[in-house]
């Protein structure tokens, strides 16, 4: 019976069936994978207190939140030097513990057999800090100006209260940082330059150099009235203090200026807990990163990662169309179109990272280094278009996404039927005037569906981006409000790099890692829906157009 | 407007007339717009074209010089300076250049040093050097080049170290470049020779801490002087503890003389040369204790060496003969772990005896004139011949490179000077170093090996990208063992036998996973999988039995089923009913996992592969880099071979049928063999994306340059290296260029690939529409 089932074929069928359920669980896994890593970053964990016998029998306490745990076969844990009885597998935990000031590192594993007893005091406090990571503790006192001011349980509720001052103030800082004084260095930048600039011309004119003394004078009076403003914010922020005891008993003095968050888990509601869980969400994308990128949130490279494929779109979409609409509605078909046929097959299949040596090469050494000569002189020998930056990671992504771009037009166009274009024709209008009044608005949403294809397939790009423009913490957005606003020559923050950075380069990578499954996460749900709507618009598109034929 | 409308048409005609001015304008506006536009749509599909072409040319214009050979070129020529009062006109004890090669060096015999201006020959300063009125110069060394020092032995038995030394100030905005003479161990000569005999022959280096001068008397003996340095607060000069120790008594009885004295900057290594050919290497690191390691022949019987030089790094020794020869020397141990020197290779393209040899500062490159008068550069590494031109129409004696390689000083035997430029920027490069297998200094044999750089400034750079290529196709083959099986099969089912409904399903959500940026599955390839597998080794290999058979049995049991039950599930539906199923077997391997462990593998795989097999094991290793590489490429595989295999006209499948075939002989006779060139472009195009892939290998590999096929090490591939040194790379330096050939290598290796599957596409779609 066997013999003659696989005769029939069938038991190989079942086998190709089953290689289509192997990738279809690949990639489902793979989307769960990352959803579940992570979506349960922001979720505030339960922060348990331990009685712990470490392995040389001292008993200490620990408190922590639980960050992964497995299993391990005893022989393994016995091999490594440990003392555990029984043969079975034993599991154990790796502890987020926090206090990397008090304790030197943040993470730590347990074994399940040395816990004595796990509790989850309901007045414990999570503090997340803008240095040193979290702090786990019990709030012992509030202090203002060094003088106690709440202790016990009244404590909390003075936290709360001075906590929101301080981030209010804090908010005052960066704002008076990043903006006004930003934008004054950047006004003395400028004049720096327009004085090397007519130096480097022999312009000695005295009208010139006295505006420039002048305007510099203001801004340096600007400045100075903004540093006391500083100032005074600074004194203000760093008013209030909280001590906390921490696991090991001893006390940690806080400042409010470098609180981010201070909540009591275990205390939390679920409601309380969703509230925290969007609260956390909305930092995450609207806030700069923190701690050399592991904490924080990664709004930099949403924005770099956005203008760089805007100024991309602006560059591919003419690029493609005309390249698209040259192939199936000018050229002769013949061995020139199959030429280009094969030079846009190529152009697609060359691997991202020769684009990147192009781009570093071509763009920003020849024409970046030619441009700095020619326009850009007084600023040399610091290079302005001459290093890799926004427009030539624009430029460079441009080229790698052209194909995608002609090849969806070009099938937009083919499914455009003939006898629209003869009546146009027809009609007297030229051949120009069909193909812009006619052709084209019809073949617009094949076009959309290539500029999505691009902008999903350039948002995910990452190694030619690591040549031509990206860095880890860009010192300023490519759009602010100093003249000309739009600043094609700085480097940018991009998401996909910023996950190979704090996945892979960060000094924390174990603290990092939530954050990096956070991120791409982002990266993957925005790549989906770009990639999604391609195929919806697709799919519209060639109903309505059967609908045309009939 | 109804009413305009009215008014208009009773004012005047609906259209104006066909050729009044107006239209007649007008329509030569629209057919002048109408040419412009197609010529700028042809510029516009043209430029593609032009594109790929200026990504080609541009790459290999970068590339290129790679390959150009050396050019010098005589841009002075002068009697030897400081020779005009009568004296100093005998041959020069030494030449050298400063950085900038602006200025020229020379000691005459008679210890005057000569500073000159290197484009006319004439003398910018003179210093006598500190001799004592009763001695003379007896013999002359110079210590390893950068360090610009010289020591002079002298008839009375005592030796002078000296330097040349340049100061930059840059007064008026103008480079001002002031030479001078310093005395670093001291203005007074230091006594070597006890009992003040002239020192025939000395060597010496002076470095930061000790100073060590071998020299031999004129009895004969040969002693060892070694100083350590002490700070010393009052002078410049540090105070000098000295130690002596005598090498050899006596000329030894059948030994022939001396020729010259050769020790290594690191004051551990001495050659004797003598002048029958034959070398003796004594291990000095001991300084008390010297030891001989070595006595060798350097040349064969009739042959005398004229000239030997160490290359910089002081580790090989370059030996000119008599034949014109140059041999490369160093040490190598051997299979009992003794150090002995070797011949590593030869140049013979001059075929006069080779007067002066001299070494570039930073490069393994160095010069030989000749006594016929050529000059050859020459660079070791890459064992190549970068250039042979005449010199002058008289032999030549003495040689000086500029510190930065790019301007010669030769003398000639009639006392002229010549000053030429030299452009060499990349003499490492040649098609052996590239490619081929290459003996690297402080090797024991010639291996493949890619090493860019070091923190060192004599460093060897090692630039084969062999191993990288190498790299490059064991990643891209791991790859595809995974990807082609099951991209394909699933693909043939979704095309072949999957109900329409669940197939506009599977196949938008596969190829939507061909955007998935592979940053992400590098990540988690490297943080997650990586340490998953190597938690789970014997599970990963059980998945591969244990899934397949389980599908078979799973599928055997389900035809036994009553047909209702069967029919439940409709037809083309199987792979949805094996998603369970698959995961359970999965789940099972894995579990497994720990007990097949302990059962075959002693409880550890890892251990047991490096114990048992030999076969080390790299936590990232090809296993990772296959299955995330081969994730990322089953979209690209699948989309393409199953629009292949859909688009076979059904006409032919159901001939087979109807002539009484099952599906599977309609689909392995029929079908797949229609659609097998689309097949395998898919495959050709898979392979061309796992050959660029960059993001993945960098970040699930160790990323170390090994040549081994093994799935349990590491590789480096030409696209991660790219992305791992550019960024450190000197724009238009050796190293970038390289980097621009590899480059170049991946755009031939995916050109290649994907112009390949284009052919073969539009082959396959004339053929669909003959049939």
């Amino acid at each position: 019976m066997i013999r003659q089932w696989f005769k029939s074929g069938n038991p190989w069928i079942w086998l190709t069936a089953s290689a289509v359920s192997v990738s279809l669980i690949l990639v489902f896994g793979l989307l769960l994978l990352i959803a579940a890593r992570g979506l349960g970053h922001f979720w505030p964990a339960t922060v348990w207190e331990y009685d712990y016998k470490n392995q040389d029998n001292s008993v200490v306490r620990l408190v922590g939140e639980i960050h992964d745990e497995e299993a391990v076969s005893a022989q393994r844990l016995r091999e490594a030097g440990l003392t555990i009885e029984g043969g079975e597998d034993v599991t154990r935990y790796l502890l987020k513990t926090g206090n990397r000031d008090v304790l030197g590192q943040d993470f730590r594993w347990i074994l399940e057999p040395g816990i004595q007893d796990m509790r989850k005091p309901q007045t414990l406090l999570a503090i997340e800090r803008r240095e040193w990571g979290n702090l786990y503790g019990y709030l012992s006192a509030v202090q203002e100006n060094q003088q106690t001011v709440a202790a016990g349980e009244d404590a909390w509720e003075s936290l709360q209260q001075r906590l929101q001052r301080a981030t209010a103030l804090f908010a005052q800082i960066r704002e008076l940082e990043k903006g006004e004084i930003g934008s004054i260095n950047y006004g003395l930048e400028r004049l720096r330059l327009r004085e090397r600039g007519l130096e480097l011309e022999n312009n000695t004119d005295p009208a010139e150099q006295e505006r420039i003394t002048r305007e510099r004078a203001a801004l340096n009076a600007d400045y100075a009235g903004l540093q006391k403003r500083l100032t005074d914010l600074y004194t203000d922020i760093n008013r209030d203090q909280i001590l906390v005891t921490v696991s090991t008993g001893e006390t940690v003095t806080v400042s409010l200026a470098k609180v981010v968050h201070a909540y009591r888990p275990n205390a939390m509601s679920l409601f309380d807990k969703l509230v925290f869980y969007m609260a956390k969400v909305w930092e995450f994308v609207s806030d700069e990163p923190r701690e050399a990128n592991t904490e924080g949130g990664i709004f930099p490279a949403i924005f770099g990662t956005v203008m760089m494929v805007i100024i991309m779109s602006i560059m591919v979409v003419p690029f493609g169309v005309v390249a698209a609409v040259y192939l199936r509605e000018y050229a002769k078909q013949g061995p020139m179109t199959q030429l280009i046929r094969i030079a846009v097959n190529n152009l697609a299949g060359v691997p991202s990272i020769v684009y990147g040596v192009f781009g570093l090469g071509f763009f920003v050494y020849f024409l970046g280094g030619n441009l700095d000569q020619l326009f850009f002189p007084e600023a040399l020998p610091t290079p302005t278009f001459g290093t890799p930056g926004l427009l030539w990671a624009s430029l460079t992504l441009a080229l790698l996404t052209v194909p995608v771009v002609i090849v969806a037009t070009e099938e937009g166009l083919s499914r455009i039927p003939k006898s629209v274009r003869e009546g146009s024709l027809a009609l007297g209008a030229t051949k120009a005037e069909t193909l812009w009044r006619t052709v084209l608005p019809m073949a617009s949403p094949a076009i959309m569906t290539g500029l999505i294809l691009a902008i999903a397939r350039a948002a995910g790009e990452v190694a030619p981006l690591m040549l031509v423009g990206v860095v880890k913490l860009a010192p300023s957005l490519p759009l602010d409000g100093n003249i000309p606003f739009l600043h094609l020559d700085r480097k940018f923050m991009h998401l996909g790099f910023h996950i190979y950075d704090v996945g892979f380069q960060s000094p924390n990578v174990e603290a990092a890692r939530p954050l990096v499954y956070a991120t791409a996460l982002l990266l993957v749900l925005v790549i989906v829906a770009l990639n999604l709507a391609a195929i919806a618009i697709r799919n519209r598109l060639r109903e309505k157009y059967r609908a045309l034929e009939n | 407007m109804p009413d305009s409308t009215v008014s208009n048409s009773s004012a005047s005609p609906v259209l104006p007339a066909t050729d009044s001015a107006e239209n007649q304008r007008r329509r030569r506006w629209r057919m002048l717009k109408d040419r412009l536009a197609s010529y700028g749509v042809a510029v516009g599909g043209m430029s593609v074209i032009l594109a790929i072409v200026l990504i080609f040319f541009y790459l290999l214009f970068v590339v290129l010089p790679l390959f150009g050979s050396a050019e010098m070129e005589r841009v002075a020529d002068y009697a030897l300076p400081g020779s005009e009062a009568g004296h100093g006109s005998g041959p020069s004890l030494h030449l050298a250049m400063e950085e900038q090669a602006e200025i020229g060096f020379r000691l005459t015999g008679e210890g005057r040093a000569v500073f000159f201006d290197l484009q006319n020959g004439k003398t910018i300063n003179e210093y006598a050097l500190t001799l004592p009125v009763d001695a003379g110069i007896s013999s002359f060394a110079v210590s390893e080049p950068t360090s610009a020092r010289f020591a002079l032995g002298l008839s009375n038995g005592a030796a002078l170290v000296a330097r040349h030394i340049y100061k930059v100030s840059y007064p008026d905005d103008k480079r001002l470049i002031t030479p001078g003479i310093e005395y670093p161990l001291g203005e007074e000569p230091l006594d070597i020779d006890e009992n003040g005999g002239a020192l025939t022959r000395i060597a010496f280096q002076d470095g930061e801490e000790e100073a060590t001068i071998v020299a031999q008397t004129a009895d004969g003996r040969l002693l060892l002087t070694h100083f350590l340095k002490e700070e010393s607060f009052t002078d410049d000069a540090p105070e000098l503890e000295r130690e002596q120790v005598l090498l050899f008594a006596e000329q030894q009885g059948t030994q022939a003389e001396i020729m010259q004295l050769l020790l290594d900057k690191e004051q551990l290594n001495l050659y004797i040369v003598y002048a029958d050919g034959s070398l003796v290497h004594v291990d000095v690191s001991d300084k008390s204790e010297p030891r001989q390691v070595q006595q060798l022949r350097l040349v064969d019987v009739g042959l005398n060496v004229t000239s030997v030089q160490f290359l910089t790094g002081d580790i090989s020794l370059l030996v000119g003969d008599s034949s014109g020869r140059v041999v490369q020397w160093f040490s190598v141990r051997d299979e009992r772990g003794n150090q002995a020197l070797k011949p590593i290779r030869e140049f013979t393209e001059q075929t006069h005896a080779i007067n002066s040899l001299a070494p570039e500062f930073s490069r393994k490159g160095f010069v030989a004139a000749d006594e016929s008068g050529l000059i050859a550069i020459y660079h070791s590494t890459a064992q190549r011949l970068l250039l042979i031109q005449r010199g002058s129409d008289v032999a030549l004696n003495k040689l000086a490179i500029a510190p930065r390689a790019n301007a010669l000083l030769v003398e000639d035997v009639k006392g002229r000077l010549s000053f030429w430029s030299v452009d060499n920027e990349h003499p490492e490069i040649s098609w052996s170093s590239l490619w081929g297998k290459v003996w690297y200094e402080s090797y024991e044999e010639p291996v493949y090996a890619w090493q860019s750089s070091s923190s060192s400034d004599d460093f060897e750079p090692k630039l084969s990208i062999t191993p990288l290529v190498y790299g490059t196709l064991k990643a891209a083959f791991y790859a595809m063992l995974l990807a082609v099986p099951l991209a394909i099969c699933g693909a043939i089912y979704t095309a072949y036998f999957m109900a329409p409904k669940m197939r506009r399903i599977v196949k938008p959500s596969i190829e939507t996973m061909e955007a998935l940026p592979t940053v992400i599955l590098g990540f988690l390839a490297g943080l997650w999988l990586a340490p998953l597998l190597e938690a789970n080794l014997p599970g990963i290999f059980s998945l591969l039995i244990v899934v397949p058979l389980g599908v078979l049995l799973f599928a055997f049991l389900w035809q036994q089923l009553p047909a209702r039950i069967r029919h439940f599930i409709p037809e083309g539906w199987d792979a949805a009913l094996l998603l369970p199923v698959v995961l359970v077997l999965g789940a099972v391997s894995f579990g497994m996992s720990e007990s097949l462990e302990a059962m075959f593998f002693d409880g550890d795989m890892r251990h047991w592969l490096s114990s048992e097999l030999g076969v080390g094991f790299d936590q990232r290793n090809a296993l990772v880099v296959g299955l995330a590489m081969g994730f990322a490429v089953i979209p690209t595989i699948f989309s393409i071979t199953e629009d292949a295999v859909f688009s076979v006209p059904k006409h032919l499948s159901f001939g087979s049928l109807a002539l009484g075939a099952t599906p599977w002989q309609t689909l392995v006779r029929v079908v797949i063999l229609t659609a097998s060139p689309g097949i395998f472009s898919a495959v050709m195009i898979g392979m061309g994306r796992a050959v660029g892939e960059t993001m993945i290998v960098l970040m699930a590999t160790g990323n170390t340059p090994i040549m081994d096929f093994s799935i349990f090490e590491g590789m480096r591939t030409l696209s991660a290296n790219i992305a791992v040194e550019m960024p450190e790379a000197e724009v238009d330096s050796t190293h970038y260029r390289v980097l621009f050939l590899a480059a170049l290598v991946l755009f031939a290796f995916t050109f290649v690939f994907n112009t390949l599957a284009e052919v073969v596409r539009q082959r396959l779609r004339t053929k669909y529409s003959s049939l």
